[in-house]
């Protein structure tokens, strides 16, 4: 059998290899991911390299001009008008991702170091919330910020206010509460994954060398759950930046973000070329962004000693 | 022992719900001892070590440290410093930070912050490691890690809970070396949980030995070993041969039985011994047994027949029947005179000294739920 065989790879060295490599765990793992990986490549990849096609063409009435050219992006960047927005919705997506992670870090700290044999149960009443619709979470804040909502009739049987307050609701700071409430089970489960994950010696041993308790959290459990950190932050930033419903429900006039004006672009507008290179610019905003927070993230959490 | 106590445990009790985790413990280490908490899982000497440290706080009693009672004072404000089990090491930090977390605290100057936390790595024989990321260390180096990081802190006491469980047992040999070595040069008292009965022996100036969340015995390592007070103390430690005796007569501290087959013997009475129907329960180790070759001839000899060995490499263990004991009788010999080769069902003749015998007290009832 071995003469033979050896003969046979000798005379066929490619297809001998090629059936070796096929029984390989290589060939078995692409062979696993490779639907998943085609419908990310059909459903994701393509459509993205097509957006980004289209943004260096030019609407010609109904038409597309094929020929190469960065007007779309000199107007994206440089109209006053586009860079607000862009202004605007950077600045709304990172304050409504740092006050997420900031509410959200304390419920997984509790859920993780104080939730006892109920860990489970509280994990589910923080995804309870997301069991209604994007569109019910969000109106339902129409009804408690409202001119005589919860919140206004609240204030005023408590004394505290004598007519109802208008700047609650058809602002940017609506659009924070609101965005920041539907993000928050994001936010709280990677959290929660990177505490649970702390070995519980560590902080012990963080005591033992003389750290308080508050300086064994800032010293030991936040390093040491930063990637948690990271991770919710990175999943409330990237999608809340190009939100079109919250804005458009509870925004106003001043909450419009920059979905909005991509939105206008593709429909009223017709516009595809300038919708596109909107589009793109945002993802390289926030792309860029993202990457800035990180940084700084790390290199806070690396300064406290 | 130090004449000076550095801790001092008095009545502690620590009770989850009903369940007694430690019963009325009290005991003193000396400053500069070597001193072993010894006993099987769940006997409570790790409850008592955090104790010490701070991390449990008993239900009842006190622990002194330096004469301080310190049962209020959290972990960080107690004069010790603890090796873990699984050592701890910091993952987000490298060696040198992992050594100098607890001296940040101090505000050294930059300059003796380095010599310190170089002198401790060279202690521990880990010099210029300190680059090294926390996952780039084997088990050995993780526990050194470990070690210099709380002897950079200039404790008082050292705890050591099982530090060396984790390692291979050549490793675990090397360390246990090293740490008498590290112990005798600092000269602080250490504390070392263990349920390696080897070890405790090997390292401590004393061990307590406990059971059920209480003290069976304190005593020297040799003391321990040769003189257990009570059967399960004699048992934990190694091989014995427990016999029924007949006691004959009891005369001041001393008590005279009769050990039946080995005749009688002249006994010292334990604490707590006392006699259930005139009966007592007397021990011999089975390296105090020795077997007799072709003309040898000892003052007390006994015929039996080997039912059973087991090789070892450098020592055989038998187990020999002998007419009128209930029990066959297991001995160890060295296989240097050839122990190995002898079969099963040879006859043999055994030579013993009376004076290796010890009388063993009734242990305790277990009173935990």
């Amino acid at each position: 059998m071995t003469a033979a065989a050896f003969g046979a790879l000798a005379d066929t060295p490619s297809s001998g290899r090629r059936k070796a490599w096929m029984r390989s765990e290589e060939a078995r793992g692409l062979a696993l991911i490779s639907p998943t990986f085609l419908y990310a490549l059909a459903l994701l990849f393509l459509p993205v390299l097509i957006v980004i096609a289209y943004s260096f063409w030019t609407q010609d009435y109904l038409d597309i001009d094929r020929t190469f050219t960065l007007e779309n992006y000199r107007q994206a960047l440089t109209e006053p008008i586009y860079r607000d927005l862009f202004v605007r919705s950077l600045w709304i997506s990172l304050t409504v991702s740092i006050v997420t992670v900031v509410f959200s870090y304390p419920v997984a700290w509790f859920i993780s170091f104080h939730g006892g044999v109920h860990k489970n149960l509280w994990l589910f009443l923080v995804t309870v919330p997301c069991w209604t619709s994007y569109l019910l979470r969000v109106m339902s804040w129409k009804v408690i910020l409202g001119y005589g909502g919860v919140m206004n009739t609240g204030l005023i049987s408590m004394g505290l206010i004598d007519k109802p307050l208008t700047s609650l609701l058809y602002n940017s700071n609506a659009v924070v509460i609101t965005l920041v409430h539907s993000w928050a089970a994001f936010a709280i489960l990677p959290i929660y994954v990177s505490l649970q994950k702390i070995d519980r010696t560590l902080i012990e041993a963080a005591r033992d060398l003389g750290d308080s308790r508050l300086k064994a959290f800032l010293r030991i459990t936040l390093p040491v759950s930063l990637p948690g950190i990271i991770s919710a932050f990175l999943i409330v930033m990237i999608p809340t930046v190009g939100d079109y419903v919250t804005p458009r429900l509870v925004g106003g006039k001043d909450g419009v973000m920059i979905a909005t004006a991509i939105q206008a672009q593709f429909g009223k507008a017709a516009n595809w070329p300038l919708g596109a290179a909107l589009s793109v610019t945002t993802m390289v905003l926030v792309s860029l962004t993202a990457a800035a927070v990180v940084l700084a993230l790390k290199f806070t959490v690396r300064r406290i000693r | 022992m130090a004449d000076r106590p550095m801790i001092e445990i008095a009545n502690v009790s620590k009770f989850y719900g009903i369940y007694k985790a430690l019963d009325d413990v009290s005991l003193t280490i000396g400053e500069g001892e070597f001193f072993s908490l010894l006993g099987p899982s769940g006997c409570g000497k790790t409850t008592l070590l955090r104790s010490i440290a701070g991390f449990e706080t008993p239900t009842a009693g006190e622990i002194f440290i330096d004469g301080v009672p310190s049962l209020a004072l959290p972990p960080n404000r107690r004069p010790t410093n603890m090796v873990f089990q699984n050592y701890a090491i910091f993952p987000h930090l490298d060696v040198a930070e992992n050594v100098a977390y607890g001296l940040k605290r101090l505000r050294l100057s930059a300059q003796d912050e380095r010599k310190r936390v170089g002198d401790a790595l060279d202690q521990v024989r880990l010099s210029g490691l300190g680059q090294r990321k926390a996952h780039e260390l084997s088990g050995g180096q993780r526990q050194r890690v470990a070690l210099a990081r709380a002897l950079v802190m200039r404790p008082k006491v050292l705890l050591l809970d099982e530090p060396l469980s984790a390692l291979d047992k050549k490793l675990r040999e090397e360390m246990q070396v090293e740490l008498r070595t590290l112990q005798k040069a600092v000269g602080i008292t250490f504390i070392l949980v263990t349920h390696d009965q080897y070890e405790a022996l090997a390292l401590s100036d004393r061990i307590a030995v406990m059971f059920g969340g209480r003290i069976a015995q304190i005593a020297s390592p040799k003391e321990i070993y040769q003189r257990p007070r009570t059967r399960k103390v004699a048992d934990f430690l190694g091989g014995m041969n427990f016999l029924k005796a007949k006691v004959l007569g009891e005369q001041g501290n001393a008590v005279s039985v009769d050990a039946a087959r080995f005749g009688a013997v002249n006994l010292d009475k334990p604490q707590g011994f006392a006699a259930t129907n005139g009966h007592v329960t007397v021990g011999i180790r089975p390296e105090r047994l020795r077997l007799l070759w072709d003309d040898d001839r000892a003052p007390h000899e006994l015929a039996g027949r080997i039912e059973n060995r087991a090789y070892f490499g450098e020592v055989t263990h038998l187990t020999v029947g002998v007419d009128g004991l209930e029990q066959p009788l297991s001995l160890v010999e060295t296989n240097s005179f050839g122990a190995d080769d002898l079969p099963v069902g040879a006859e043999i003749r055994l030579a013993y000294d009376p004076e290796a015998f010890v009388l063993l007290a009734e242990d305790p009832p277990v009173t935990r739920v």
